[in-house]
Formats: C-alpha cells, structure tokens, sequence
C-alpha cells in the first residue's frame, strides 16, 4: 500500500441523546435534575482502517450501521470522541447531490454557488463553468429556475459539479443509482478516470452489487463496528450471507 | 478539510440571498425604502400629531429615519442571522465549508438592503435642506463599527441556537424591547443623564447618536461616544467569532 489518505485510528463517535433538550426549557430541566449521567448512542466504537492513495473502497452496511456517521468524520463535518481521525488531500463529498441547490435560483447560478460550496475558486469555476454544463447535458435550460428542472437534470448538473472541483478522494454516496442509463454510464466512465488518475474513491452502499465493480476493496460497517475488511467479493459474500440468515431467522 | 476560496464562497452567498429575496418581489428593491419610509411617516406623524413633543433638532422625520434604519438592520440581520446555522442544515452537515461563513454572509447580505436605504436617508437629508458636510467622512467608518458588531452578535446567536432552538424567540422578544431602549424617536437629551450608559455603550444607540450628530447638526462625532462605539463593536466581534468557535464543534451532533 502506498501512503495512506485516510487514517482511522480506534475512532469512536458517540451522539448523546438529547430528547427534548433542544428547547429552553429542556436545558433548564435537564440541569436541574441531572446527575452527570448521560446515555450515549455510539454511532462507531473503535473502528480502525487505513485507505492508501488511489485505493477504491466500498462501505457497505445495512441503515444506522454508521456509514454517515463515518463520511461525516471523514469530511470533516464532526470531530470523532476517542481516537483520532486524518485525512489528507482535497475532498468531495456526494453525499446528497445538489444539497446547496436551491430552487429560485437558475442552473447557472447553482453551478456557481454550488462550486463555491465544494470549494472552486473564482478561476477555477471560470475555466471549467463549461466542461460542467457540457458534462450534465441541461444546456439548454441552465438560465431557467432549477424548480423547472426533472429531478433526473438537476443530478446530473450537481453531479457534474461535483466531479469538476477534481478532488483527491471523492466520496460517492449512494448516488449511482439516479440518472437515466446513458448518463449513469457517463458518469462510471468518468468516475474510472478518476480511478485511473491515482485518485481515491469511497462509495457507499446498502446494495453491495452496486459498487463491487467500482471497488476492490470493502469494509462491513455494523452497529458501528467494522466486522470485516478485505476484498470486495469476499466481504459482499459474508454480507449478503449475514443479511439473508437475518431475514432468515 | 475544506480548501476553498471563502471570499468567493462568501460572495455566492450574498448573491444568494439577494437573488431569491428580490425575485420573489415584483417591486424588488423598493420593498427595502417602503419599510423605512412608511415607519417614518407614523412615528412623524404620533409624535408630532399625536403626542407633540419638546423641539428636536431638525426636522423629525430625519430625526426618526436616522433612529429606524440602523434599528431595522440590526433587528433584521441579528434574527435573520440566529436561524441562519439551523435554517442551512443541509449545508452545514453535508459540506465542511467554515461555518462561520454561513451568519456572516447572511449580516452581509442584509447590508445591500442597508446600502439601499443609507441612500434614502442621505437623499432625503439633502432634499430637507440640510446639506452635505465634511463629517460625512465618518460615516462609513462607523457604519463599518455597526456591521461588526452584528457580526459578532450575529455569529454567538447563529451558534447558541444550535444548542437551544428558541433562541429565536429571544431574539424577536429582545429585538422588541431595544426598539424602546434605543432612541429612534426620542432624543438622549430627554434621558435622564444617570441612565445614559445605557445607551452609549450600546452600539445601536451610539450609532444613531452619531449619524444625528453628524448629519443633522453638521458637527463631527463625540469622540467619547465613538470611542464607546468602537470598542463594544471589537468586543463583539471578538466574543461572537471566539463563542462560534468554541461552539461549533458539537453542531453536527445537534444538528
């Protein structure tokens, strides 16, 4: 393995339940009574792993197995508990396409905020503004209100956005699956590329076939533990085999 | 980590919200002199009309418009800037952009609409016939005190109602009560002199005390109360941005 990108050192992240503490009175209460016990939901508990540079990796695990939770850490978006989270590099982040899209606005204008948010500067957007439009196939419309836009054109544009900041580490969240098939082709062939150029690649899943040509490498995530990491057929077999004596039982 | 150019993601931003405000409105930015103006004819004409009062100087529509416009930017940009963290969940959990970037940029977009009616007020203190003097010169910087401190206020409250969601009805509630705290529509002379203060170590009044000053008695600021107005701005600033910080770290969990 190269040098790592992403380094996970026994990582724990908990999140305190906070039921009804969000309001005025919720704090107050909750001072007054409380004891310094406090119940903690934890999200991942010592996970450990290291991806190396231009490594693709799938996280696969079933809902609430931590998948988020982790992105978040590795986005930078939350601070881990205990151990020590590093990562290296430009990121993207797919986590939910077109999160910073807003509806009033024209696709130009999201083109431009949306860069911005993902972290292109001026120049940068200014050069590729139209290798991002060409890229998503909505020229046409890109002066209209996104609100007029298909759902299928306003992920191709965020999508096309994305791709664009030219990251070190994208991280690709269940996105795949939207797009007609032309477009989800466009975007495999581009996202192998990415590959190709010694870049790193996570993808998230719950539907393991999906990313098991993109990635060689897997990692289960459960109750947020990782119950195994290793090559991608492998670990898709125990998964799917975990899931089915599951649903067996 | 996030390696972007937050100049031009600050910039996006104000266009944002500039953007959505002003196409939504067919009269556009007229809006932003309608609100002013129509306060300014009703405190005229309730204290003039109504509740005749001791002379002030110069005529009392500059005399409110000088109280109204600063009072509206900081009651506006103060609570729209308190939501603005959990109103942008989707970007603060989705992007590791510096959150700071979020309140700050919402205080600056509400300074388009301040520009707008800076404009009116001036106009209409030349249309009065109170002319233009060289004590204009101060007013940018003590506008540029005022934007500083609702920064900082901006960005303490942003976070604080992360943590506790009904810091915006504190907001509202506070906003309700310095309109009565702050002279819009009565002089400081008319305060009683133990109970001054009050208002000069707040930069809200110290900013309409001074836009008075300058504007309708064509004289330069009081140093003591620029001074006042520059040193609670920084510590505002300067708490707002250290709070936000100290803050920010469990957002994601509250969020």
């Amino acid at each position: 393995m190269t040098q790592a990108v992403i380094r996970f050192t026994e990582v724990s992240k908990g999140f305190v339940r906070h039921s009804g503490r969000r309001l005025l009175g919720g704090h107050l209460v909750h001072r007054l009574r409380s004891s310094g016990k406090k119940e903690v939901f934890w999200a991942l508990r010592d996970v450990s792993f290291e991806i190396g540079k231009g490594e693709s990796v799938a996280l696969i695990g079933a809902n609430g197995a931590g998948k988020s939770t982790l992105l978040g850490l590795v986005a930078g978006l939350a601070a881990p508990d205990e151990g020590t989270v590093s990562v290296t590099g430009r990121l993207a982040a797919l986590l939910e396409l077109g999160s910073g899209f807003h509806g009033d606005l024209t696709g130009r204008e999201n083109v431009y905020l949306n860069g911005a948010l993902l972290g292109l500067s001026r120049a940068e957007m200014k050069r590729q503004f139209d290798q991002i439009v060409d890229f998503s196939g909505v020229r046409e419309f890109i002066d209209e209100p996104l609100r007029t836009y298909s759902s299928g054109m306003i992920v191709r544009l965020a999508f096309s956005v994305a791709i664009q900041v030219e990251p070190d580490i994208l991280i690709v969240d269940e996105v795949l699956a939207v797009g007609d098939q032309s477009f989800q082709a466009k975007c495999l062939e581009r996202i192998a590329a990415f590959q190709r150029s010694g870049n790193t690649l996570i993808c998230v899943s719950h539907v393991p076939s999906a990313v098991q040509d993109l990635c060689p490498r897997a990692i289960w995530l459960d109750h947020g533990r990782v119950v195994k990491d290793g090559p991608s057929p492998s670990v898709i077999e125990d998964y799917t085999q975990g899931r089915l004596a599951a649903v067996g039982s | 980590m996030w390696r972007g150019d937050a100049i031009y993601l600050l910039q996006n931003l104000i266009l944002k919200d500039f953007r959505i405000r002003y196409r939504n409105m067919s009269l556009g930015v007229f809006w932003s002199l309608l609100n002013p103006l129509v306060m300014m004819g009703v405190l005229t004409f309730v204290f003039t009309q109504v509740f005749p009062r001791a002379s002030t100087d110069g005529p009392f529509a500059i005399f409110v418009l000088c109280g109204i416009i600063p009072f509206n930017f900081f009651a506006l940009a103060w609570s729209s800037a308190t939501v603005s963290i959990v109103d942008n969940v989707t970007l603060v959990k989705r992007v590791s952009i510096p959150r700071e970037i979020v309140p700050v940029s919402v205080v600056l977009g509400n300074c388009v609409h301040l520009g707008i009616q800076i404009a009116l007020l001036l106009l209409l203190v030349i249309v009065f016939g109170k002319g233009v003097n060289v004590h204009w010169l101060w007013l940018p910087l003590v506008w540029v005190l005022e934007i500083a401190f609702v920064c900082g206020v901006g960005l303490l409250f942003s976070a604080l109602d992360v943590y506790v969601r009904d810091m915006r009805y504190v907001v509202e509630s506070a906003n309700t009560v310095l309109f009565w705290l702050v002279p819009v529509f009565y002089p400081l002379s008319s305060v009683r002199p133990e109970f001054h203060f009050v208002y000069e170590y707040n930069p809200i009044a110290a900013l309409i005390l001074v836009l008075r000053t300058i504007l309708l008695e064509a004289k330069p600021p009081v140093p003591s109360t620029l001074v006042k107005l520059a040193f609670t701005s920084l510590f505002a600033l300067i708490l707002g941005y250290i709070g936000f910080r100290m803050l920010k770290r469990r957002f994601y969990d509250y969020l």
